[in-house]
């Protein structure tokens, strides 16, 4: 068999297609939906770290501390596998969306808390002078300074999450990679698995690309 | 006449370091009162006091019969003053229209295009008409510090408080920016100006007060605090800053 046949076999591509594009559709709406929640948590999460009253600011660190240590596949294993036993019995992919955005929200934590600390004290201060209230002191002057100093941290973390939805494969969730492994399976042959690797890289590469781009423009500015 | 800043034995210490160390000042309406002395005496702390951006450790503030506490609506106090920041402090991802018409909208509740209708005026009489539409980082630092001085005025403050305006210009800037101060000097509003530019504080000044290690040393006309200083302290600072 040439190399050709065994690893970019036309036919089979074209016939364990469809079973691509099903995992693939679930891939994105997974990706998404994860990134989306983690962001949003991960912001509430750094907004009650900075500025909580103390109880709230204890559990925000001891939550983004926790969800930084463990590993996310045990998480997704543990919501999938032992909730059940405590009468909690979700769907992969609910499951799958609620490990990954868990954990992204500690990570985006940290970075949004980063990004707020990095708006120049005057800023806080010009604000607060103004008389503007804590909210529109957040949303008006800091908040929009500080997501754009996080741009590149948060869409390199936006990518990891996106990769690590391939996990959700674990728990029988019909992801891109676990049809593919399907489709491999089926026709006996290793091309769905690499079609599967190139899609994943085809719509992060530009992702990738585009971190480097941000990164640098904002090197300049500082400078 | 009433003082519409009323301040009374204040006290602020930074760790071991006694910023204030019972200052009491008066401020009545319409007077432009600048604070003067050595770095480290004070003079910003009194004034970041008034607006609360540091709480006082004792001693009581009152504006305009607001009493300035812990707890206390800061917003009303604040609305009433406006602040002029050394380093400027303009909102670098908004136009500079919005930067000046932006509080009157999110604080004082006017319309987006009232409070922009102000804000070009305003803009106008500091002469910035051309340059409305730019950002802060286009604008030369004399330019800013106007656009801080506009946005302030925005808010029709009762009282205007002066951080070193123009301690962080360049020479050739500092003129224009001491210039739309001096004029707003004449329009009746209350002012409190620390500053280091002493021509602008015997020019513009109803009255001087000198400090000296968080306390007032000496107070009063500029003519007489610049030409016949009675405490040693003074005199050693008007030396040190008038000899070259």
């Amino acid at each position: 068999m040439s190399f050709f046949d065994a690893f970019l076999n036309w036919d089979v591509f074209v016939q364990t297609l469809p079973l691509l594009v099903s995992g693939l559709t679930i891939t994105i709406s997974l990706g998404l939906c994860a990134i989306i929640l983690g962001l949003a948590g991960g912001l509430l999460l750094a907004l009650l770290r900075l500025y909580g009253p103390a109880p709230l600011r204890q559990i925000a660190i001891a939550y983004i501390d926790i969800f930084r240590a463990i590993p996310l596949l045990v998480l997704l294993v543990v919501i999938y596998y032992a909730l059940p036993f405590a009468g909690l019995r979700l769907t992969p992919f609910t499951s799958a969306t609620m490990a990954l955005s868990f954990v992204s929200a500690a990570y985006s934590a940290e970075i949004f808390r980063a990004g707020i600390e990095g708006v120049p004290k005057g800023q806080f201060e010009a604000a607060r002078a103004l008389g503007l209230s804590a909210y529109r002191r957040m949303s008006d002057i800091i908040l929009p300074q500080a997501v754009k100093l996080v741009i590149p941290p948060i869409t390199s973390n936006s990518i990891n999450v996106f990769k690590d939805t391939a996990l959700a494969s674990v728990v029988a969730m019909p992801d891109l990679l676990k049809q593919a492994t399907q489709a491999q399976a089926l026709s006996a042959n290793p091309t769905p698995l690499i079609s599967a690797a190139l899609i994943y890289i085809a719509l992060l590469l530009p992702l990738v690309r585009l971190v480097g781009i941000f990164e640098r423009r904002l090197a300049a500015k500082g400078r | 006449m009433a003082a519409i800043i009323d301040i009374k034995g204040i006290t602020k210490t930074f760790g071991d370091f006694r910023a204030l160390d019972g200052v009491d000042l008066q401020v009545a309406e319409g007077e432009i009162v600048v604070i003067i002395g050595p770095s480290g005496s004070g003079k910003s702390t009194l004034i970041r006091c008034i607006n609360q951006l540091e709480e006082h450790d004792g001693g009581t503030i009152t504006v305009d019969g607001h009493a300035v506490q812990k707890g206390a609506d800061l917003t009303a106090i604040r609305t009433e003053l406006g602040m002029v920041f050394q380093s400027f402090n303009l909102f670098p991802h908004l136009s500079v229209l919005r930067n000046v018409a932006l509080a009157p909208v999110r604080v004082r509740g006017l319309s987006w295009a009232d409070a922009e209708a102000r804000a070009r005026k305003l803009l106008e009489r500091v002469g910035l008409k051309d340059h409305i539409e730019k950002y802060p980082a286009q604008l030369s630092g004399g330019q800013q510090q106007r656009v801080g001085i506009a946005r302030a005025l925005a808010m029709e403050p009762k009282v205007l408080l002066f951080d070193e305006p123009t301690s962080a210009l360049d020479p050739e800037m500092v003129g224009e920016v001491l210039d739309v101060i001096q004029q707003l000097a004449k329009t009746g509003v209350t002012m409190m100006v620390v500053t280091h530019e002493m021509g602008f504080a015997r020019k513009a000044a109803n009255r001087v007060v000198f400090m000296d290690a968080g306390r007032i040393v000496e107070q009063g006309p500029p003519d007489t605090l610049f030409d016949a200083p009675r405490d040693e302290r003074l005199r050693n600072f008007l030396n040190a800053v008038l000899s070259h």
